[in-house]
């Protein structure tokens, strides 16, 4: 018996929902060979504006989870990207990576996904601290989340980079707005299916997709975004700077122009959850 | 049989003043969403709802510094460079009503309102009622907001219901009357309509009526609003008399705001633009409202946490 093709229409997910830009604007994508693929949501500053929103939202009761709980949940997501890794592959060698290449790029997300999941419990211990002082007092640094940390993920490895960048953030429990990949996207509305099995709350990570250009300005002044972390060219840096400036945000960006090898242990580390933190110094008088 | 029962009553009062089409309503009210309202014309209206804002605080922890610090925001809302207006009133408890006084002085536009007659329930006696709301205009309320004998109206009781309210006015001399539906509890449109003529005949012009108190599960929605304001043009269709209006509770984003504009504008017209003619009862929204007002001054997208004290700063 023949059947009518049925084609998935890619949504990005925010706010733990699948949604079509407000703009109802669309990108046509095409595979490696050049065939129309599926239509894209063209995101706008107005998605990004209610993707904080729904950050703000679910932040608060993402950071006060548990270190503990935070990191099964993160593990969580390992596995259930660990479960559908041939799919998520065969996204990847849609935008033009070889099988080999793709499939290791999807090991490597789960890894460091893994590797962040087990920091969840461990980098207070590591980066907070009791200091010594010329005076009967305690006195602690203890660590903080930001809030709201936007993403800018480069063209390339669209989902290795991406969680490369989001999973220390929320390992400390911060919320994420990201955007992904222009050229390659659909790795990342895979992804957003994955977040929304995982028990991951609806809107501490939300996803978005669109162009660069229309989307930079408005991560850059947006005032209740606290940090900005990801990967930018010179441009985008300038304006990310001069933005960052004036809305008091933390800047954390690599140059684009400098590629990055992701699948290096060194794209992973401690100083990564460091970079969305906020310090806190407590003094607390010692009793008799 | 029939004539005695509450719904013999009701079922002549809806005679008499007209019935409501409620999937209508619904159908109508959906629409004032699609309007497209952006730059200078968002702008005008952000600042007409800053300035219809009765700032509320109804809380059993209400104390005279959190009062006065209310009065404070309502006098001067934001930097005075931003121009957003002063609110049109504070809305407090009757036992508040001397502490805002104070805090306000006499000399300014922002006026207090206070919810008086054993509010949220009005379940006391009438005389208990009366009293407070004459020591509520002595200590210097400017507004009293008053709710219905809602046990009256339910049960075909209207003439008490009127009474009621007549004493009130009476109780109130030059204060302007807020009558409290309370619309959740008056459970369908055809009862909203029939309410608000009720009260509207034996209120004076100028004085408003107001969907409810804020204090159950559901409070001002577009539909009511549009119930309640048809029935305000089809009085002053009728007498000439122009009654306000006052939704309240659950108005917390300026977005809500500017679509309860938009119907104002689109049934009542021009002349109901004010904050005389229509206000929002509110304690979140004027935040909003600075928050989108500085959003739409600068071009960047705000946080909440640079207008209001209560919001986290997550």
């Amino acid at each position: 018996m023949s059947r009518l093709p049925i084609t998935k229409t890619p949504k990005v997910y925010v706010g733990g929902a699948f949604i079509r830009s407000e703009s109802a604007r669309v990108f046509p994508l095409k595979d490696a060979a050049g065939n129309f693929f599926a239509n894209i949501p063209q995101c706008t500053r107005k998605d990004l504006r209610n993707a904080v929103e729904a950050a703000a939202k679910a932040g608060p009761g993402w950071a006060k989870r548990t270190a503990y709980n935070r990191g099964q949940i993160i593990y969580r997501l390992g596995e259930m990207i660990e479960a559908r890794a041939g799919e998520m592959a065969a996204a990847l060698v849609l935008g033009g990576a070889s099988k080999v290449a793709a499939a290791r790029e999807v090991a490597a997300t789960v890894d460091r996904l893994i590797y962040y999941a087990g920091w969840t419990d461990k980098y207070e211990q590591v980066l907070g601290n009791v200091n010594p002082v010329a005076a009967p007092y305690f006195n602690f640094t203890v660590t903080e989340p930001m809030g709201i940390v936007g993403v800018l993920a480069p063209e390339e490895s669209p989902l290795l980079a991406l969680v490369s960048l989001f999973a220390p953030a929320i390992t400390s429990g911060n919320a994420v707005v990201a955007l992904a990949s222009t050229s390659q996207p659909y790795p990342a509305i895979l992804l957003g299916e994955m977040l929304a099995t995982s028990d991951l709350p609806g809107g501490v990570v939300n996803v978005l997709t669109g162009f660069r250009k229309e989307m930079v300005p408005t991560f850059a002044t947006h005032r209740h975004l606290r940090a900005l972390v990801g990967v930018a060219n010179a441009d985008e840096r300038k304006a990310l700077a001069i933005g960052a400036a004036d809305s008091m945000k933390r800047l954390q960006l690599l140059k684009a122009e400098e590629p990055t090898d992701w699948l290096a242990d060194s794209a992973q580390s401690l100083y990564a959850v460091r970079d969305t933190l906020e310090f806190k110094t407590t003094w607390h008088p010692i009793g008799a | 049989m029939l004539a005695r029962s509450p719904h013999g009553a009701l079922r002549r009062l809806f005679d008499d003043v007209g019935t409501v089409d409620a999937v209508g309503i619904e159908e109508r009210v959906a629409k004032y969403g699609t309007r497209s309202i952006k730059k200078a014309s968002k702008l005008w209206g952000l600042k007409l709802a800053a300035s219809m804002v009765d700032l509320t605080t109804l809380e059993g922890k209400d104390t005279p510094g959190k009062v006065a610090s209310l009065c404070q925001k309502a006098m001067c809302p934001h930097d005075p460079e931003l121009g957003v207006p002063q609110v049109a009133a504070v809305c407090v408890y009757p036992a508040m009503v001397k502490h805002a006084r104070k805090a306000l002085g006499s000399a300014t536009a922002v006026r207090i309102a206070s919810v008086a007659t054993a509010f949220p329930s009005g379940q006391a006696p009438l005389k208990t009622r009366l009293a407070e709301v004459k020591a509520a205009v002595a200590d210097g309320a400017d507004e009293i907001d008053m709710v219905i004998n809602r046990g009256a109206f339910l049960s075909g009781e209207f003439g008490v219901m009127q009474d009621e309210i007549r004493a009130v006015v009476e109780a109130c001399g030059q204060a302007t009357l807020k009558v409290i539906l309370e619309v959740s509890e008056l459970e369908t449109f055809d009862n909203i309509r029939a309410a608000s003529f009720l009260a509207m005949r034996v209120i004076r012009e100028g004085d408003f009526i107001k969907t409810s108190t804020g204090k159950t599960s559901l409070n001002a929605t577009l539909g009511n609003n549009q119930v309640m304001i048809e029935a305000i043009r089809d009085y002053y269709l009728d007498t000439g008399v122009s009654i306000a209006m006052k939704p309240a509770g659950g108005i917390r984003t300026a977005k809500q705001a500017l679509t309860f504009l938009i119907a104002i504008k689109e049934t009542l017209g021009d002349a109901w633009l004010n904050n005389a003619r229509y206000r929002f009862g509110a304690s979140a929204l004027l935040n909003d409202l600075i928050r989108q007002i500085e959003k739409e001054n600068t071009g960047a997208y705000q946080a909440p946490y640079y207008f209001s004290e209560a919001t986290e700063s997550y």
